[in-house]
């Protein structure tokens, strides 16, 4: 089975997110790279359908030098060989010009399944894994839970609100991944040193044929909005006391209730 | 030129979301701006009778696909239909709700129409004839204001942020043929939650506990005052991840991102990744013992206290509020 995973390299969810000041993006200076969390769980269920079924994991990543780093955790995670795909003309490309890279560098070897991760949880904009299927003329399933496959049927689950979808598509296809999906390994000492002699291929834009064509942009970034200091709640200094005051001012002044 | 505001109208079970109405508004607000009509997309079986419902928020033109291979859901099918409904008649925005569905099928939509995306967006408005999409990124961490330079301009609005406007227009409705070919995915089964249960991404107030709570035991005074206000439960990932409440309850940067008018947080501490997934909501109370936790920076009323008797109390207090 040929399986690909894209994996996007994002600040550590603990990072502090500074706004430039001219509000033309975020400052790096300082921040701590990793893997997309929800990518993990797209790597690890790959080694495990490698480790049911055979085959080879290829992990493709759109982004600057750092993110041969991120590529090296996937193949010390385990899997087989990497892409990086680093034009400066896809730094600041939006989910569709992305996905357009990875579709044409998923397009140059054979493949069955693919997956991503749910959202990137910089950019928030959960749409990589969806415009990449449809480039590639395949299926998707989003929000993965978990994910069966049996000769060329796949089956998943996916919640929605208030229910869990079991859905029937065929490879090959894309699934995205969410938490619930498995729990991923850590990398072995061993699988670091192999790691470092995989082979990752180098790509840019251009080698691929792809135009990058953004289709949005950020034109501004901004702090979020300040909150008002909010009221501590002292009353008579009793639990019940202080019940009783949240109690009145939820209904009388926030009217929530 | 690409003219008309739209929005895809979700329904599920043959009623209408709420999300829907939410997204109908708006549509209103920006086409009356720009000058323009509003159209919804709706598609399902058996539901051309919502159409109408739709025109009491404001939409002027709703275009049906009504067939049974549109019923349940499926990305596929869905994504066909509106995308051959947008492709017949060039609207230059296009708004679909952050629901579930409408992220799975605004997502497909963007490949589809080669356009692009603001994801999950709290604000929109009109800004030099052009969709000014206000979105937060990197967890809530900053905001970004996005311009959609692809037709059309789509945006997701984040569910309960946006104010439903009754505004009576006799929705003119066209239907049209979805153009399906064989399908790729289907359902093949729903498995629904318990009766009664509220989803903590459309709950209007969400009662949610964390580590503090001490066990699955401990989220019995919790549930008993989300029976009291209607609420949903939801739970911090350390709640889940010890394996006292379900994954679907998790709210956060790796579980539900929330909008309620009322979160109630009892014994979370208010970790950055708990805060991506609430800090939204219009209301934030916390109940924490430990002064200094972090939550309290964010809640507009803060109670410092052992969670055990002041939620109980507060469950009281409620009750003969609403008697
Ligand atoms: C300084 C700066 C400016 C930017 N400006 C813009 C802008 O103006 N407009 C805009 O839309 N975006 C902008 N971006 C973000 C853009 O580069 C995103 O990578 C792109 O929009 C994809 O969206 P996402 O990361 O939210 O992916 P999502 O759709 O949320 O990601 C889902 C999944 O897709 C895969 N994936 C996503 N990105 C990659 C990747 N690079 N490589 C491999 N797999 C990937 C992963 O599996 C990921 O889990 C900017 C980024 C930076 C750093
Ligand atoms: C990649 C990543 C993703 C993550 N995603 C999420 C996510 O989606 N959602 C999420 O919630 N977390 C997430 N986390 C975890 C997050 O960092 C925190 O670990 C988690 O939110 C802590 O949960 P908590 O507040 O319940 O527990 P703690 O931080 O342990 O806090 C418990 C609190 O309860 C209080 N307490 C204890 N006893 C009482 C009492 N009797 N009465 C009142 N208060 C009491 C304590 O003072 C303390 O503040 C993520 C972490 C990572 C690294």
């Amino acid at each position: 089975m040929n399986i690909v995973v894209c994996v996007k390299q994002v600040p550590d969810t603990e990072a502090q997110i500074k706004v430039k000041g001219d509000g033309s993006g975020i400052e790096e200076g300082g921040i701590k790279w990793v893997m997309n969390p929800y990518d993990e769980y797209g790597v690890e269920e790959a080694l495990r359908l490698k480790e049911k079924f055979g085959g080879e994991v290829t992990v493709v990543c759109v982004g600057p030098a750092r993110t041969m780093e991120t590529i090296r955790t996937a193949l010390a995670m385990g899997a087989d060989k990497g892409i990086q795909i680093d034009d400066p003309a896809l730094y600041n490309a939006d989910a569709y010009a992305t996905a357009t890279a990875l579709a044409a560098a998923v397009k140059s070897a054979p493949y069955d399944i693919i997956f991503c991760g749910q959202r990137a949880i910089d950019d928030d904009s959960g749409q990589v894994g969806s415009i990449l299927a449809e480039l590639l003329g395949i299926p998707s399933v989003t929000f993965a839970t978990k994910l069966e496959i049996d000769g060329q049927k796949v089956k998943a689950v996916r919640p929605i609100e208030g229910a869990q979808l079991v859905i029937e598509t065929s490879l090959p296809c894309v699934i995205t991944a969410t938490k619930g999906l498995n729990e991923p390994r850590y990398a072995s000492l061993p699988g670091i040193m192999k790691a470092k002699k995989k082979p990752v291929d180098m790509k840019t834009a251009a080698a691929l044929g792809v135009a990058a064509e953004s289709k949005s942009k950020v034109a501004k970034f901004t702090p979020p909005p300040a909150r008002p200091p909010g009221k501590i709640i002292c009353a008579d200094d009793t639990p019940e006391g202080k019940a009783a005051e949240l109690a009145k001012l939820l209904r009388e002044e926030a009217k929530v209730i | 030129m690409a003219k008309g505001v739209w929005i895809v109208a979700e329904q599920r079970d043959g009623a209408l979301r709420k999300v829907s109405f939410e997204l109908a508004s708006t549509a209103r607000k920006l086409a009356d701006q720009l000058g323009e009509e509003v159209g919804a997309v709706l598609c399902g079986a058996g539901i051309e009778a919502l159409a109408a419902e739709l025109g009491k928020y404001g939409v002027d033109k709703v275009f049906v696909a009504d067939s049974p291979a549109l019923e349940p859901y499926t990305t596929d099918a869905h994504a066909t239909a509106v995308a051959k409904a947008v492709k017949e008649n060039d609207p230059s925005i296009l708004l679909v709700g952050a629901s579930a569905q409408g992220k799975d099928l605004s997502a497909a939509l963007v490949g589809k129409l080669a356009t692009g995306m603001a994801t999950d967006c709290t604000d929109v408005k009109i800004a030099d004839g052009k969709l000014l999409a206000v979105r937060p990124m990197y967890a809530g961490k900053c905001f970004g204001e996005v311009v959609v330079t692809g037709t059309p301009q789509m945006a997701s609005l984040r569910p309960n942020v946006f104010t439903i406007v009754e505004s009576a227009k006799a929705a003119a409705i066209v239907k049209f043929d979805a153009g399906l070919g064989e399908p790729k995915t289907k359902v093949l089964e729903v498995q629904k939650e318990a009766a009664g249960k509220i989803d903590v991404a459309e709950a209007n107030v969400i009662v949610s506990g964390g580590r503090g709570v001490k066990g699955p035991e401990g989220f019995g005074i919790l549930e008993e005052l989300a029976a009291v206000l209607g609420a949903a439960v939801g739970a911090s990932r350390a709640a889940v991840d010890a394996g006292w409440r379900a994954q679907i309850d998790q709210v956060g940067q790796t579980g539900k991102v929330v909008s309620p008018n009322l979160y109630i947080a009892c014994g979370i501490s208010g970790a950055i990744q708990h805060l991506a997934g609430m800090s939204s909501s219009k209301y934030i109370v916390a109940v924490n013992k430990d002064a200094e936790a972090p939550i309290f920076a964010r809640a507009d009323y803060g109670v410092v206290d052992d969670l055990f008797k002041v939620v109980p109390a507060f469950t009281g207090e409620v009750k003969k509020l609403l008697a």
